[in-house]
C-alpha cells in the first residue's frame, strides 16, 4: 500500500451563495487548489454530495465538476453518506491513491443547499436518518438530536448551559475564519435564548444551512515533492457504520461509529488521542459535539463540561477542537464538510491558517459524520514538511 | 427620470378598514411562539378587510380623501389607475369602479396594474408621465391591497389590507401644491423571491433569498441611483419612507444607507397594521405627508417582489398646510381599531 499526501487545498467561504452554483462552486474550490501546485496531472476527481439530487434537481456530479474543470476524460465520480459524503470521498480518494490505481486524485465535495425553500432542504437533510422507521413517523434531524441532548444531560446531570458554552467556544473560533458562514461571536445569554428548534435544542445549538465546496488533492507520498514543497501525509484513516435508526441501538450516549472508525484509524497512525494536536469534529449539533469528543477519546465520558470549562479544547489544552469555528460556525454544507475539515487540518499543519493557526501543530484529525453517528469517517494526518 | 412640465402632488389620502388581529393571536392557533414577530419583525397586528370590503372599496375610501384635500372636481381627472396584486376580479378593472363610485367623467384613461407590492408607486410614476407631459390635467394614482399569506405561514403575521391615492397635477395648475416632484428613478431584475400562480389563493415565497438578493439589493440601490441622479445626500432628507413587508427590513434599509432612526421612524406603520403590500410605502408617504412641513424634503421607495424597486424624492410645498385637515389622517385609521380572534379573520377573509 502506497503511503498518501494532501498536496494542495482549495475552499470557498461556506455562505448562501444565490449567485452560484454547484459546479460554479465546485470549480472555484477546485482552482484555488490547483493553483497552489506545480501542474497537476489530475487522474480522477471524487466528489462528496448529498443533497443534489432532492435540491438542485442533479445527479452525475461527477460528470458535472469533470467537465467544468475541462477535466472529462478523466473518472469523476460522486461519493453520498449524508453529511458523511465528504468523508466517504476522501476515504475514496485515499484508496485509489495508496492502491495505485491513480497517482493523483482531487477529492472535493460540494452542497447547494439553499436553492429551495426551508422545508424541502430540511426533508432532504433528514433523510440522513431512516426513511421508513424515523422520518416516517414525523422525526426530523433535529429532533433525533434532542432524545440524545435529553438523555445526556438526565443521565449525567450537566447544565444545559455547557452546551450553549461550546456554541460560544465555536463561534470564537469561526470569527477568525475568513471561510466562515457565520464569523462573529455570541454570549451564553444569546445561545440560551435563541429560538427553539426541538427541544432542548435550539437555533445556536445547531450548524446553519449554507452551500459551499472545497477541495483537497492527492498523490502517493513519493510523488509529493514533484508537485509542492509543503505537504501533509495521511497517516491513518477509516470508517465505520452504525444502525441507522436510532432506536435499534443500546446506548443513545456513544456514537459506536466513531469509536470503531477512530480506533481503527488511531491504530493505523500508530497514534493515541493524546498524540492530536489539533481536530475538526463533527459539530452538527452541540450535544454531537459532546458525545463526539468522548467518542474520539478527547475526554471522559460524561464529563464534556468539566472538561470544557478547564479549557481542554481551546488552544494549549488537550486538543484544539474546531478552530475553524466547526459545523457551528464555519457551516455545514453537508457533503462538503468532511473535506473542508480535510482542507483545514493540512492548512494547520502547513502552518497556513492564518488567524485561526494552531502553534506547532503537527498532528490533526478529521470527524465526519453521517446520519445520527450511522455513518463517520475519521482521518489522521501528520505534517511532513 | 424627470417630467419636461413640474409635476406636484395636489391630494393625497388613506384608507385602512377597523379590524385588526395581534399577531399572539395567530401565533395561538398554530401553538408558535410570537415572540419572533413582535421583537425581530416588530409586528404587533395587522388590519384586516371586513366582510363587505375589498380594493375597490378600499380604493374608492382613499380616492375620497384625497379628493378633499385636493379640492378638485373629480371630472377633470384624466387617468385613475389602481396598483394592487389582489384585484376583486381576475379580469375587469378596478380603476373603472373607483372612477364611477367618485364620479369622475367618462373620457378617462383607467387601467390596474400589477408588480407585487410596488404596483402603486409604479401608478404615481404614469401619473406623473401623464400630466408632465401635458397629456391629463389630473391623475390619480393608488395603492391597495388586501393581502394573504397561506395559514400558518410566516406571512399571515403580517399581510394586512389597505391602501392609499395620491392626486398629481401640473405645478402651474394647483393653487396649493403640496410636494413638488424632483425625480423618480426604477430598478429592476429578474429576481424571483415572491410569487403567486394564477388559481392559487396564497403566494409563495423563497424565504431567506427574500432579503439580501431581493428587497435589499433593489431598495438600496434605487435609492442610490436616485440620490446620485439629484446629487442629494442622506442629510438632505427630512423623512424617508421604504416599503415595509416588516420592520426589520426597512430599518436595516435604512442603517446600510446612512439614514438616522429619526427619518425613517415617522413613516414606519407596519408594526400598527402589518403590510399593506401596494399600499404599503404610499400609505407610509401619507402618514409623513399628514406631518410634513413646507420645505421637508421626503424620500420614498418601494419594492415590488420579482423585482424592483420605485424610488422619489419630493419637497414638501406651502400647500399642504391647508389640506392636512381636510381628511382623516393615517393615525386617525391606525388608532380606530377593533380586535378580532382568529375565527372571525378567518369569516371576513372568506377562509369558512
Amino acid at each position: 500500500m502506497r503511503r498518501v499526501a494532501v498536496i494542495s487545498y482549495g475552499m470557498t467561504k461556506v455562505d448562501k451563495h444565490w449567485n452560484k452554483s454547484l459546479r460554479s462552486l465546485f470549480g472555484e474550490a477546485a482552482l484555488n487548489a490547483i493553483n497552489k501546485v506545480k501542474n497537476p496531472k489530475i487522474d480522477a476527481i471524487i466528489v462528496g454530495n448529498m443533497c443534489a439530487s432532492d435540491l438542485s434537481d442533479q445527479n452525475n456530479i461527477g460528470a458535472i465538476v469533470a467537465d467544468e474543470l475541462g477535466l472529462t476524460p478523466i473518472t469523476a465520480y460522486r461519493v453520498e453518506a449524508a453529511c458523511g459524503s465528504g468523508g466517504a470521498a476522501l476515504l475514496t480518494g485515499f484508496s485509489l491513491v495508496s492502491s495505485g490505481v491513480y497517482n493523483v486524485v482531487m477529492v472535493g465535495g460540494v452542497e447547494k443547499l439553499t436553492d429551495n425553500i426551508g422545508k424541502m432542504t430540511s426533508f432532504s437533510l433528514g433523510k440522513a436518518a431512516d426513511a421508513e422507521y424515523e422520518l416516517f413517523y414525523g422525526a426530523t434531524f433535529a429532533s433525533l438530536n434532542a432524545l440524545l441532548m435529553n438523555r445526556y444531560m438526565y443521565v449525567y446531570k450537566t447544565p444545559r448551559e455547557a452546551f450553549a458554552d461550546f456554541a460560544v467556544l465555536m463561534h470564537k473560533n469561526g470569527a477568525k475564519n475568513p471561510y466562515a458562514q457565520l464569523p462573529f461571536e455570541i454570549n451564553r445569554e444569546i445561545a440560551l435564548n435563541s429560538e427553539y428548534i426541538a427541544d432542548p435544542i435550539r437555533l445556536y445549538d445547531c450548524a446553519p444551512i449554507g452551500d459551499g465546496a472545497a477541495v483537497i488533492i492527492l498523490c502517493s507520498l513519493e510523488e509529493a515533492s514533484k508537485y509542492t514543497d509543503s505537504f501533509v501525509e495521511i497517516i491513518g484513516i477509516s470508517g465505520a457504520s452504525d444502525t441507522i435508526n436510532i432506536a435499534s441501538r443500546d446506548d443513545l450516549l456513544s456514537l459506536k461509529a466513531t469509536v470503531t472508525a477512530a480506533n481503527n484509524a488511531y491504530k493505523m497512525a500508530k497514534v493515541t488521542p493524546k498524540d492530536i494536536d489539533v481536530a475538526e469534529i463533527h459539530d452538527t449539533f452541540t450535544i454531537t459535539a459532546a458525545i463526539s469528543l468522548e467518542d474520539l477519546g478527547f475526554c471522559e465520558r460524561g464529563k464534556f463540561d468539566k472538561f470544557l470549562y478547564e479549557g481542554a479544547f481551546e488552544p494549549g489544552g488537550i486538543v484544539a477542537i474546531n478552530p475553524s469555528g466547526g459545523l457551528k460556525s464555519r457551516g455545514h454544507p453537508v457533503g462538503a464538510t468532511g473535506v473542508y475539515q480535510a482542507a483545514e487540518i493540512t492548512m494547520q499543519l502547513l502552518g497556513e491558517a492564518g488567524k485561526m493557526q494552531i502553534p506547532n501543530a503537527e498532528i490533526g484529525l478529521t470527524h465526519n459524520m453521517g446520519g445520527v453517528g450511522s455513518s463517520v469517517y475519521v482521518s489522521i494526518m501528520k505534517r511532513v514538511k | 427620470m424627470k417630467p419636461i412640465i413640474d409635476v406636484v402632488i395636489s391630494g393625497w389620502g388613506s384608507y385602512i378598514p377597523i379590524y385588526r388581529i395581534p399577531v399572539e393571536e395567530i401565533a395561538r392557533i398554530w401553538g408558535s411562539s410570537s415572540d419572533h414577530f413582535k421583537k425581530d419583525l416588530l409586528i404587533d397586528e395587522k388590519s384586516v378587510a371586513g366582510l363587505d370590503e375589498d380594493v375597490a372599496t378600499i380604493s374608492v375610501e382613499a380616492a375620497k380623501n384625497a379628493l378633499s384635500r385636493a379640492k378638485i372636481n373629480p371630472k377633470e381627472i384624466g387617468a385613475i389607475f389602481v396598483g394592487t396584486e389582489t384585484k376583486p376580479y381576475a379580469v375587469k378593472p378596478t380603476g373603472t369602479i373607483v372612477a364611477e363610485a367618485i364620479g369622475a367623467s367618462e373620457k378617462l384613461l383607467a387601467a390596474d396594474f400589477e408588480f407585487a407590492c410596488k404596483a402603486g408607486t409604479e401608478c404615481l410614476q404614469c401619473c406623473i408621465g401623464l400630466v408632465g407631459s401635458n397629456m391629463i390635467k389630473y391623475g390619480m394614482a393608488i395603492g391597495a391591497d388586501v393581502a394573504e399569506g397561506a395559514p400558518s405561514d410566516p406571512l399571515e403575521y403580517s399581510a394586512g389590507s389597505g391602501g392609499t391615492a395620491i392626486i398629481v397635477a401640473s405645478k402651474n395648475q394647483e393653487k396649493e401644491p403640496v410636494a413638488l416632484l424632483e425625480g423618480s428613478v426604477s430598478f429592476v431584475t429578474d429576481t424571483p423571491d415572491f410569487w403567486r400562480r394564477p388559481k392559487k389563493d396564497y403566494p409563495n415565497h423563497a424565504e431567506a433569498f427574500t432579503g439580501e438578493p431581493a428587497y435589499f439589493r433593489h431598495v438600496i440601490s434605487a435609492t442610490k441611483l436616485l440620490m446620485e441622479e439629484l446629487s442629494l445626500r442622506t442629510s438632505d432628507f427630512k423623512y424617508v419612507v421604504f416599503h415595509q413587508p416588516n420592520g426589520k427590513f426597512p430599518i436595516r434599509a435604512a442603517r446600510i444607507l446612512g439614514f438616522k432612526k429619526e427619518q425613517i421612524e415617522p413613516g414606519l406603520i407596519v408594526p400598527y397594521i402589518g403590510n399593506l403590500y401596494s399600499g404599503s410605502s404610499l400609505t407610509g408617504f401619507s402618514a409623513i405627508l399628514d406631518i410634513a412641513k413646507p420645505g421637508d424634503r421626503i424620500l420614498l421607495v418601494s419594492y415590488g417582489s420579482g423585482a424592483g424597486s420605485d424610488a422619489f424624492s419630493f419637497i414638501v410645498k406651502d400647500g399642504i398646510l391647508a389640506k392636512q385637515n381636510r381628511a382623516p389622517k393615517v393615525m386617525d385609521y391606525i388608532k380606530r381599531k377593533k380586535i378580532i380572534d382568529y375565527a372571525l379573520y378567518c369569516k371576513f377573509r372568506g377562509k369558512i
